[in-house]
C-alpha cells in the first residue's frame, strides 16, 4: 500500500448531496471542483474512478465505496487474528490485502521473548492500530485506548465501507447500541466487531442492530430509526 | 472474510447453543428458509437450484449413453461429482479437490443410489453393450454452511423433473427432438440428506457458514420414506468429536420430523 | 433484401439482456450478466494477498481471470476439467478488463475473477466479461470505466449483432462471422477483438460502429444493475 495519508473517518452529514456513480461516470462538469478520494477530472468534467457514493462537500467530490475489501490506512484501528508467534513480534491476519505485524516493542508493557505466546498466541484475537502501511503489509502498535487482546465475547464482519454508518456522527450510532444493550462494543475499521455482552440476548441484540444499520446505506434519519428499532427488538 | 474463526466466536457459539440459542434467531434443530428453483439450464436434461438461507447450489442432470459396468450389464449408471468452484467461497481454491470436494459428492451418491429412487434396470439400451449414465453435476455457488444438505436437495429435484432424451438412429443422443420421457424414477422413494453439527455438548442443524466452521463434528444421514415407512439409507460420520448413544439415537428420532419439513416444500416438483 | 434471422431480431436489435449485482453474496463482488439464453455469473475476491510469495509483484496487483462452462450448461456434458478453450478465454478476458483498472495501488496483491457460464446459447465469452467487469465494480475496485462487450458478426453478406448459437451455425453464402469485441465505454479503446470467419476488411468500420452501438445498451443494462442494488438494499 502506498497509501500514507491519516484518514480521519468521518461521516458526512446526512443531508449532503450524494448520488451513486458507477466508474466513468460524469460527477459535474466544472473547472471549479477539485477531485478527491475516488473521482478524477477529464478536462472539463469530473468523473468517477470507482462504483459508489459521490459526495460533493464544498468544492471537493470524493466517491466513497460501498462494498468491496478493506484498504489499510494509518491510523485505523482494527482487530485481528494472531496466525504466527516469530522471535521479534507477531504475524496478524486483519483480513485485508496486507498481513499485519504487531512488534514486540509495540506492546504497551515488556515481555520477555521467552514468553511471547503467553501474552499473544497464535488465534488469540486483539484490536491493534495500524501506524505505518507498506508495500508488504502494515504495521500495528497496541499503545492506545482500548487496544489488546479481547477476551470472551465473539467477533463478526460488516462490510468495511459501512463502519463509519455503524460508528456514527461523533461515535452517536454504536453509542446507542451500546446503551440499548449494554455491551462492550469495538469497532475495526477492518469491518470486523467485537461484541461482549452480559447476556447471550443482549449480544444477539447487538449484533442484530449493527448488521441492520450496515445495510441501510442511504437511509437519511438512521438514529431516529434505531430508536424505534430498538423498541420494537426489546 | 477468509479470516478463520477465532476461538473466541467458538467458545461463545457453544455458550448459545447450551442455552438453545443461535444469532440468527433459530432453535437448535430449525432449518433456514429453502427455496427452489428449476430449468437453471435448457441443456441439462434437469437442473435446479437450492437456496438454504444464503447457501445456493446448483445442481444439473445430464445423461449419456455409455457401457455398462462388466458386473451389471442390464443397469444403467449413476456418475455424482461436485467441483467446490472458488467463486462459492474465500476457502475454496482452484485445483485438484481437496477432501471436502471429494466427500460432497460420495454423500449425495450414496443416498440417492441406497435408496434406490433411480431405476437402473429402465436405463438400459442394450443388454451389455449400451446403458444411460445418469450424471449429476453438483456446483456449489455460495457456501453459507451446509452444502451437503442443499445439494442433496437440489440434486433430488433436478432428478425429478429430468426427462431422457432421444436418441438418433446412430445411437447419438439427439439434441434437436424434444425428450418426453421422465427419467425411471421410483414415484414414492424420495431421498433427502440431513446433516447433524456438533459443538460441546450441543447438536444443531442447518448450520451457517461461521457455525459449521465453530463445529467438532458432523454426521449426515440419507433418509428416504417409501409407503409411510421412513429408512435410513445412508450415513456418515466427519470430524474429531464424538457422539454418544443417546445423541444417536436422538439424532435419528429427529429424522422424521425433518423429512416431513422439506417434504412439504418439495411437494410441487414431485 | 435484408436476412432474416431466425428469431426475427433486426440487424442491430441484442438478445434481451438482464444483468444483477451481489449474486454472490461471500464475494467481494459478484454479478449476473444474460443475452437471451446465454447465462453468465462471475464473481471477485480481492485484492487480497497472492500466495505463493514468489508470485507476488512489488509494483503492481494481479488480475487473474478464471472462465469455465458449467458441465451442464451446454448440449454435450462439458467434462469438468481445464480445457485450452476455457484457458484462452481466460487470458483475453484479463486482457479485456485490465486497461481500466488501477491494480498499481495494491502492489504484491491479486484479484481473482471467477467466470462461469450457467448456460450457453453463444456469446458466451462475451455475458462473462460484462458479468466480470460489473463484478469488479461492485467490489470497489478502482476502475476507470466499465467494459461492454458483444459479438457482432455476419450471416452471408449482412453484418449483425449478438448472434445466437443457431446464427453462429449458419452456412449458407458466405457463411457465418463470429467477431466478439469488447470496449471501454465512454472511449473509443477496443480492449478484445477476435475473430472467426470471412469478413472483407472494408467492412470493418462498420462492424466496429455496430459494435460500438450495441455496447451503449449494454452499458445501459451495466449501470442500472449497480445502481438498482444500492437501491434495493437502502429500501429494505
Amino acid at each position: 500500500m502506498t497509501r500514507q495519508t491519516e484518514e480521519k473517518i468521518e461521516v458526512v452529514s446526512e443531508k449532503s448531496e450524494r448520488k451513486v456513480v458507477v466508474p466513468g461516470e460524469v460527477i459535474v462538469v466544472g473547472d471549479d471542483y477539485l477531485p478527491g478520494e475516488g473521482a478524477r477530472r477529464e478536462g472539463e468534467k469530473v468523473v468517477s474512478s470507482r462504483f459508489g457514493l459521490a459526495e460533493i462537500v464544498g468544492r471537493v467530490i470524493r466517491v466513497l465505496s460501498l462494498f468491496g475489501t478493506f484498504i489499510p490506512r494509518r491510523g485505523n484501528v482494527i482487530i485481528g487474528r494472531v496466525t504466527d508467534v516469530t522471535f521479534r513480534g507477531w504475524v496478524v491476519d486483519v483480513d485485508a490485502a496486507a498481513a499485519g505485524f504487531l512488534a514486540l516493542d509495540e506492546c504497551p508493557r515488556f515481555i520477555n521473548p521467552d514468553e511471547m505466546d503467553r501474552f499473544l498466541a497464535i488465534g488469540d484475537i486483539v484490536s491493534a492500530k495500524i501506524w505505518n502501511v507498506k508495500t508488504k503489509g502494515c504495521d500495528l502498535t497496541l499503545d492506545g485506548k482500548g487496544l489488546g487482546k479481547l477476551e470472551g465475547g465473539f467477533i463478526f464482519r460488516i462490510i468495511p465501507s459501512r463502519v463509519p454508518r455503524v460508528i456514527g456522527r461523533e461515535g452517536s450510532m454504536v453509542g446507542l447500541i451500546k446503551e440499548k444493550t449494554g455491551c462492550q462494543i469495538t469497532i475495526g475499521q477492518n469491518g470486523w466487531i467485537w461484541v461482549k455482552g452480559n447476556t447471550t440476548d443482549a449480544e444477539i441484540r447487538a449484533r442484530k442492530a449493527i448488521e441492520f444499520v450496515a445495510e441501510k446505506v442511504l437511509v437519511e434519519g438512521l438514529t431516529e430509526k434505531m430508536e424505534a428499532w430498538f423498541e420494537k427488538n426489546k | 472474510m477468509a479470516m478463520e474463526i477465532s476461538s473466541l466466536t467458538k467458545e461463545r457459539l457453544k455458550a448459545m447453543f447450551a442455552e438453545g440459542k443461535r444469532f440468527d434467531g433459530r432453535k437448535l434443530d430449525e432449518l433456514r428458509d429453502i427455496e427452489i428453483e428449476t430449468d437453471i439450464s435448457n441443456k441439462a436434461e434437469g437442473s435446479a437450484r437450492v437456496r438454504l438461507g444464503k447457501t445456493e447450489v446448483i445442481v444439473g442432470v445430464k445423461l449419456g449413453p455409455g457401457e455398462p459396468y462388466a458386473d451389471s450389464p442390464g443397469k444403467g449408471n449413476i456418475m455424482v461429482s461436485a467441483e467446490l468452484l472458488p467463486i462459492a467461497s474465500p476457502r475454496f481454491q482452484a485445483g485438484p479437490p481437496d477432501f471436502n470436494g471429494i466427500e460432497l459428492p460420495r454423500l449425495v451418491d450414496r443416498a440417492i443410489r441406497e435408496s434406490k429412487m433411480i431405476d437402473l434396470d429402465k436405463l438400459c439400451i442394450k443388454e451389455g453393450e449400451k446403458v444411460w449414465t445418469v450424471f449429476i453435476d453438483i456446483y456449489p455457488i455460495n457456501d453459507d454452511g451446509n452444502l451437503i444438505d442443499a445439494a442433496n436437495i437440489a440434486a433430488l429435484v433436478a432428478l425429478k423433473i429430468a426427462k431422457v432424451p432421444e436418441m438418433t438412429k446412430e445411437g447419438k443422443v439427439d439434441h434437436h427432438k424434444e425428450a418426453k420421457d421422465k427419467l425411471p424414477l421410483s414415484k414414492d422413494i424420495v431421498p433427502v440428506s440431513f446433516s447433524f453439527f456438533k459443538l460441546g455438548n450441543s447438536i444443531i442443524v442447518d448450520p451457517t457458514r461461521e457455525e459449521a466452521e465453530a463445529c467438532e463434528a458432523r454426521i449426515t444421514f440419507g433418509l428416504s420414506k417409501s409407503k409411510d415407512k421412513y429408512l435410513i439409507n445412508s450415513c456418515q460420520k466427519k470430524g474429531e468429536a464424538y457422539f454418544t448413544g443417546e445423541e444417536l439415537a436422538r439424532m435419528s428420532s429427529m429424522l422424521p420430523g425433518l423429512y416431513d419439513q422439506v417434504n412439504e416444500k418439495l411437494k410441487k416438483f414431485l | 433484401m435484408a436476412h432474416k434471422r431466425p428469431d426475427g431480431r433486426k440487424s442491430d436489435e441484442l438478445r434481451k439482456m438482464s444483468a444483477k449485482v451481489g449474486v454472490v453474496p461471500n464475494a467481494d463482488g459478484s454479478a449476473m450478466f444474460a443475452f437471451g439464453d446465454t447465462i453468465a455469473i462471475a464473481a471477485v475476491y480481492g485484492p487480497r494477498l497472492l500466495h505463493p510469495q514468489h508470485m507476488q509483484d512489488p509494483s503492481t496487483g494481479i488480475l487473474r481471470c478464471n472462465y469455465d462452462l458449467l458441465s451442464f450448461s451446454v448440449s454435450d456434458r462439458k467434462k469438468p476439467g481445464p480445457n485450452r478453450r476455457a484457458q484462452e478465454i481466460s487470458k483475453v478476458t484479463e486482457w479485456a478488463l485490465l486497461p481500466v483498472l488501477e491494480l498499481k495501488e495494491f502492489p504484491n496483491t491479486v484479484i481473482d475473477v471467477q467466470i462461469y457460464i450457467i448456460q450457453a446459447d453463444a456469446g458466451t465469452r462475451t455475458a462473462g466479461i460484462n458479468a466480470a467487469s460489473l463484478a469488479l465494480a461492485h467490489a470497489g475496485i478502482p476502475m476507470k470505466d466499465l467494459v461492454c462487450s458483444v459479438a457482432v458478426g455476419k450471416q452471408d453478406k449482412e453484418l449483425v449483432v449478438d448472434l445466437s448459437k443457431e446464427e453462429e451455425d449458419f452456412e449458407e453464402g458466405e457463411g457465418a462471422t463470429d467477431f466478439p469485441i469488447a470496449k471501454i465505454a465512454n472511449k473509443d479503446a477496443y480492449t478484445l477483438v477476435q475473430m472467426d470467419g470471412k469478413m472483407s476488411p472494408d467492412l470493418m468500420a462498420e462492424a466496429l460502429a455496430l459494435a460500438s452501438k450495441a455496447c451503449e445498451k449494454v452499458y445501459e443494462v451495466q449501470k442500472k444493475a449497480l445502481k438498482d442494488e444500492v437501491e434495493r438494499e437502502a429500501k429494505e
